[in-house]
Parts: C-alpha cells; sequence; structure tokens
C-alpha cells in the first residue's frame, strides 16, 4: 500500500562523521583516571563544563576496566597509580580499542624529558601537565578529537574500499562463471590446438573460441574487445553465443562474421568493437579459410619453415553496418603439418621492465627459430616470455596455434554443447523448396539441419545428419541442377574448370528448383528420418551406379558410397533427380557421445 | 629553594571559578588526601621503603600544584627526589618541613572556605 506520508527522518539521511563541525568539540565520554581525589575533582569538573561525559577511575586496572565497560572515546590517565600504572593501562586500552583510534592522554607532574618520552613510547599520544590548564585541555581535546574522527573517516572508506572491492571480486567470479558456460571454450582442447590464454582474459576483452563443425573440421574464432573490464567482457557473450549456435549448426565462418558484426553494430556503443581473426578449418580437404579483422598479422607455417602471413584486411567486428561488411576471406590450400598461427595485440605489446614493448620485429625473430624444429607455438611463447622477464604482469596474451592434420586424425574432436533437456517432436513432416536465384547465394543446410536438431536423438547424430544432407543436397544442385559433369574434377584444370563453370551456371539458374521433404517419426528402437531431395535436372544414370560399374568415377560418387554408408535405405526415383534416404537411430547408444563415420 | 609563594592567589581564584560550589569539597578533600600522604611519607620513611616514599612525595606534588600551593609542591618535589637518591637524613629534614609548611597552607585554605562559604 502506497502511504500518504511525509517520509519520516531527516532530509540528509546518512551524513557521515565529515559532515560534523571540526571546530567546536562534539560531546565525548572521557575516562579519566588519577589516584588522587583532589586532581580527579578538577579534571572532572573541567571537562564537565566543556559539555563532555565523564567517567572515573582510581587506578590502572579500574581504567581498564571501565574502558572495557563504557568505550570512552577519549582516556585521559595519570602516570603513577596503585595496582596498575598509567603506561601499562595504557597498553591494554590501546589493545582493547583495536582499529578504532582512542587517544591516550597522561596526566603528569613528571618533569624529566625521559619520563616524558616514555610515556608516549607506551602508546600514549599526548601528556598534559600539573597544574592543569583549562585552556591547554579544551585545545588538546579538541586536536584529538579531529585525529579521531579523521582516523574515523578513513576507516570507513577504507571498508568501503574493501567492501567494494570484495562485492567486485565476487562479482566478477560470478560473472566468469556464467561466461564459463557460455563461452565455454568449446573444442580448445583438441589434440591440434595450442593456445595461451590468461583464465580470467575474458575481462581483458580476450575471447577464443574453437567448436567442431558438423561435417567435420572446425571453426575458431580469436578476438580483442576495445576496452577492459565488465565491458569489454559483455560484448562477448553474443559472440560466444552466436558462433558456437552457428558453426555447430553447420554455418561456415562467411554467415558467423556477418551475423556477428551485425549483431555487435547494433549492441557496441560507438568506439567499441572487436579485432578478431576466423578461421575455418577443413581436414578433408585440407583447406584454411582465414578473415582477420583488426588482429596483428596471423602467420600460416608450412612444415618446409615457410612462412605466409596473414594480414588483416578487414575493419573490425561491429564498425561497419551489414550493407558494407565484407565477409571476404583468404582460402587457403594446406597440408597436414602446416601450422597456422594467430594472436591478439598482447603479445606484440607485451612489455619488459624498461617499458618496451615486445613487437613484430622481435615477433618475426622468434619465429626464425621454427627452422631448428622448434613449434611455432613454442617459439613465439619463449620469445614473448623471454622478453617480458620481470616486466609488468601481463593478462591479455591471447596466442593460438592450429596445426592442419589428415582428415581421419581427428576423428574424435568433441564439442561442449549442452543438450537441451527438454523433449523435442517425435512426428513431423516438413517440405522446403528453393528455386532459381536463390540456389545460387542462399544455403538450406544450416536450417534444414536446425530442423533435424530439434530431436534429441538425432541432436547426438548432427555431424552425420549434415552429412547426409550436404551430400543430398551438393548432387542436387551441382549434378542436377547445374549438371556440372563429376568427372572434370579428375584433374587440377579441371577442379578449377568445375568451380569456375559453378559459379558462371548459378548466376543464370532458371526455372529450376530443389526440393527438400523431411518426415520424422518415433519408432519402437528410436527414431526414423526420411530425407527425400528432388531436383529439377536432367538425372543421371543411377542403375549404371548400383550395378557398380566403376569405369567413369565420379567424385559424387564418393558422395554415394557415402550416404549407403549412412543411411538405412536409399532409393533413386524417376531419372535419377529424386533421391530418398531412410535414417534410423536409436535409443540409449551411449548418449552424448558423436557419431562415428 | 622555598621562595615560592605559600599560596598561588591566581590559581586559587581560577579554581574558585570553574569549581563554583564544589570548591568547598575540592579543599576539603586535597586537605584530607594530604592529611593522608603527610602520614604515608612518616611510615615509608621509618620503614625505609623509600620507593614508596618517593611516589608518595610525587603524587604529593602532583596535587599540591593543582591545587595552588607552590611552596608546598616544590618541597614535595625535593621529597621525591631524596628518596629516589637515598637520602635518608634529607628525606626526614623534608617530611619535617612539609608537614609545617601543611599546616600553614592548611590554615590559609581553610580562611578561603569560610570566606566562600
Amino acid at each position: 500500500m502506497r502511504s500518504t506520508e511525509p517520509p519520516s527522518g531527516s532530509l540528509f539521511p546518512g551524513s557521515s562523521v565529515l559532515e560534523q563541525p571540526l571546530s567546536g568539540t562534539p560531546a565525548l565520554r572521557i575516562l579519566i583516571a588519577d589516584d588522587s581525589d583532589s586532581d580527579r575533582l578538577i579534571l572532572k569538573k573541567l571537562l564537565s563544563r566543556e559539555g563532555h561525559e565523564v567517567l572515573e577511575a582510581r587506578d590502572g586496572l579500574q581504567a581498564v576496566e571501565r574502558f572495557r565497560e563504557a568505550r570512552p572515546q577519549l582516556v585521559l590517565l595519570d602516570v603513577m597509580m596503585p595496582r596498575l600504572d598509567g603506561m601499562e593501562a595504557a597498553r591494554e586500552i590501546k589493545a582493547l580499542a583495536g582499529e578504532t583510534l582512542v587517544p591516550v592522554i597522561f596526566l603528569t607532574s613528571l618533569s624529566d624529558a625521559d619520563a616524558l618520552a616514555q610515556c608516549l613510547e607506551s602508546g600514549g599520544d599526548d601528556f598534559l601537565s600539573k597544574p592543569y590548564n583549562r585552556v591547554i585541555i579544551r585545545a588538546k581535546i579538541n586536536a584529538f578529537n579531529r585525529m579521531r574522527m579523521m582516523h574515523q573517516t578513513l576507516s570507513e572508506q577504507r571498508d568501503l574500499i574493501h567492501e567494494h572491492n570484495r562485492t567486485l571480486l565476487e562479482e566478477q567470479n560470478v560473472a566468469k562463471r556464467v561466461f564459463d558456460n557460455v563461452a565455454h571454450t568449446g573444442c580448445l582442447d583438441a589434440p591440434n590446438i595450442r593456445y595461451h590464454a590468461s583464465p580470467l582474459s575474458i575481462f581483458n576483452g580476450d575471447v577464443l573460441f574453437a567448436c567442431p563443425r558438423p561435417a567435420g573440421g572446425m571453426q575458431i574464432l580469436i578476438g580483442d574487445f576495445t576496452g577492459h573490464g565488465l565491458p569489454a567482457a559483455i560484448g562477448a557473450m553474443p559472440v560466444a553465443e552466436i558462433f558456437y549456435g552457428m558453426t555447430s549448426k553447420g554455418f561456415g565462418c562467411e554467415d558467423v562474421l556477418r551475423e556477428i558484426n551485425q549483431k555487435l553494430k547494433r549492441i557496441l556503443p560507438t568506439g567499441m568493437f572487436c579485432c578478431a581473426a576466423l578461421i575455418q578449418a577443413d581436414f578433408h580437404h585440407n583447406q584454411l579459410r582465414v578473415w582477420n579483422g583488426g588482429l596483428p598479422d596471423g602467420f600460416l607455417v608450412r612444415r618446409n619453415g615457410k612462412r605466409i602471413a596473414l594480414p588483416s584486411t578487414h575493419l573490425p567486428l561491429g564498425v561497419l553496418e551489414p550493407a558494407q561488411f565484407s565477409s571476404a576471406v583468404d582460402v587457403i590450400q594446406t597440408e597436414p603439418g602446416d601450422i597456422l598461427l594467430m594472436m591478439t595485440d598482447g603479445v606484440l605489446e607485451a612489455e619488459n621492465a624498461a617499458g618496451e614493448f615486445y613487437g613484430e620485429r622481435r615477433l618475426l625473430k622468434s619465429l626464425e627459430r621454427v627452422a631448428t624444429g622448434l613449434h611455432p607455438f613454442d617459439a613465439v611463447m619463449a620469445g614473448a616470455i623471454g622478453f617480458i622477464e620481470s616486466g609488468p604482469e601481463q593478462d591479455d596474451l591471447t596466442l593460438l596455434s592450429l596445426e592442419m592434420v589428415g582428415g581421419a586424425q581427428l576423428a574424435d574432436v568433441a564439442g561442449h554443447q549442452l543438450q537441451s533437456a527438454l523433449q523435442g517432436p517425435e512426428n513431423w513432416r516438413c517440405e522446403y523448396v528453393i528455386s532459381d536465384h536463390t540456389l545460387a547465394h542462399f544455403s538450406p543446410l544450416p536450417l534444414l539441419l536446425h530442423i533435424c536438431m530439434e530431436v534429441p536423438g538425432l541432436r547426438r547424430r548432427s555431424g552425420e545428419v549434415y552429412t547426409l544432407l550436404s551430400e543430398l543436397y551438393t548432387n542436387a544442385l551441382e549434378h542436377g541442377v547445374l549438371a556440372l559433369p563429376s568427372d572434370w574434377k579428375n584433374s587440377p584444370e579441371g577442379f578449377g574448370r568445375y568451380y569456375a563453370e559453378k559459379e558462371r551456371r548459378l548466376n543464370d539458374v532458371s526455372g529450376h528448383r530443389i526440393r527438400f521433404t523431411l518426415e520424422h517419426r518415433q519408432t519402437g528402437f528410436g527414431g526414423e528420418l526420411r530425407v527425400s531431395c528432388e531436383d529439377t535436372g536432367p538425372g543421371f544414370d543411377f542403375r549404371r551406379y548400383l550395378a557398380g560399374d566403376e569405369r567413369k568415377p565420379r567424385y559424387a560418387g564418393r558422395g554415394l558410397t557415402l550416404l549407403r554408408q549412412l543411411s538405412h535405405s536409399l532409393t533413386f526415383h524417376k531419372q535419377g533427380n529424386h533421391v530418398e534416404i531412410v535414417y534410423h537411430w536409436r535409443f540409449s547408444e551411449g548418449s552424448g557421445e558423436l557419431p562415428r563415420g | 629553594m622555598t621562595d615560592q609563594p605559600h599560596l598561588d592567589e591566581e590559581a586559587l581564584a581560577e579554581l574558585q571559578d570553574v569549581m563554583e560550589d564544589e570548591f568547598d569539597v575540592l579543599i576539603q578533600t586535597y586537605i584530607s588526601d594530604s592529611s593522608d600522604r603527610l602520614a604515608t611519607l612518616k611510615t615509608t620513611l621509618e620503614a625505609g621503603d623509600m620507593e614508596g616514599f618517593s611516589r608518595c612525595a610525587h603524587s604529593f606534588k602532583g596535587s599540591s600544584i593543582n591545587i595552588g600551593v607552590p611552596r608546598l609542591g616544590a618541597l614535595c618535589r625535593d621529597a621525591e627526589l631524596a628518596g629516589k637518591s637515598g637520602d635518608l637524613a634529607q628525606a626526614g629534614a623534608l617530611v619535617a618541613r612539609i608537614e609545617e609548611e601543611f599546616r600553614v597552607i592548611q590554615a590559609r585554605l581553610e580562611t578561603l572556605l569560610v570566606q566562600s562559604g
């Protein structure tokens, strides 16, 4: 219920001690300890007249006791007292006060300098000589009260800073746990990847993700957000989501780049962006696709020691509008044993004690040691770490190396994708047709895979499903619609001609379409996925293929063999332009495991 | 050494001002404390407890200075020093002079009481 009462209390709640007047001393609770009754009487009267509350003690023990009970803010102690003398009482009182500053002033008729000095050494803050002078007493109490309040303010602010710092660290830890779930490292632990990144690098704006692709191979993103701390880390979240989400659904690096750029452009404030490189590695064809926007030069170190620089040819992600953005990649043919090296600015800006940067010149020098058999990753790490030596601690140093391997060598790379606990759809059917120039610039594969991945039983077999879909689609498009002869691909010259021709024919596709029909149903043993793919091309003599005629081996022949191996059945209809496969999956085949080919 | 006045009139006037109606209590307290201290000086001296003697003289000195009887304060200081140096003869002589001075100022202070009372 909303109250109509005005808020009670002061207009300025929580006013701190700082706002109390420093000049006129507020009333204090003061303990005086003196075994001389007449002296105590005088002092008590002097202080009471100033408005202070006075507690009395006749000796040291009583003084400590009274302090413990009443926590006075200021203590006046006679030096010579029975039972416990003033100096000993001062030590105990200071110990009891702990962090609080309780000024202790000795009352004394001592006159020799040594004795006075000893008073201060025992923990006293000052002394007051007999006979008492009320002007001096007032001035000293004022001075010590100012000191006491200043100390209190400092302590409060220090505690506040500690508290803020503790909260900040706690928040960072929570944030890091969230980031680790979303922005996990994917398949960075694959045997052909080596990397260096600070565990808290995300708070320096560095990101490093790797994700296996459903059809094999992997995609890696290494990046560096402008700025530091939480703001830099926040941008990493959508990047990770898009990168892992799209890569695992089969999207290639161009699509992923466009999506990330568009997202960052929309959410990041002007002046904040992400220098990044996206690498798509295909181990079957031993091919690298590299996009570098704003990161230092990457290097491909060939097995024979030759080095190819991969400089930045784009603006960082999040700078350009989608219409201006280019996702054009460098395509590099590689061989097993070639090693790609990518790094963030932090490597080049690694600083030594003299304030010098490691820099590109030293980096290249370090890379020369590859000739002695050193792994490029080790060469750069050793170079940079050796250079920093006793320099300032650097936690924004991110370095990655990716070794190209033979296609079969990397069957076990497992992604760390979390499976949805939700029950997916069991029985469904859908038809998807794309036609004419859409065939030229749109791949339906991610979408189709996405539909299939709604079924938990298929999700574990995303690699197989993707292979099935992509082989069917490639076959329908290249050999069906475009009627490209696959035997061109048997020679290196023909290979080039094949792709040039594909490009050309795609541009004037007309009156063609490809129709996918996907149907899934639950069965007693698991599920059955039927995929039918029909194109408007002339078809081919599948009977000869099925009869095992290998006189004219087709590149696509490999694809058909794969389809037959993966599926329960493979059927050709019409003149060969309609293919239908039936794919079975079974329950409890070691859930969570990726399928093997 | 003992050229100080019996009473510091100025200090006493200020004390009267500060203590207001508690001035009489203060003077009576001082006189009673001082009688005790005089007795302690004698017993410690007889027992040869020079440390106790010194301490008592020290306290006696402090309260005397505070109350505004500087000559007695000075005698107490001399007694404290004699006690520390173990000079029994000097200490004994000083106790006698302290007692004599105390009688003087006691009488004078009591006149103040009468005046203010």
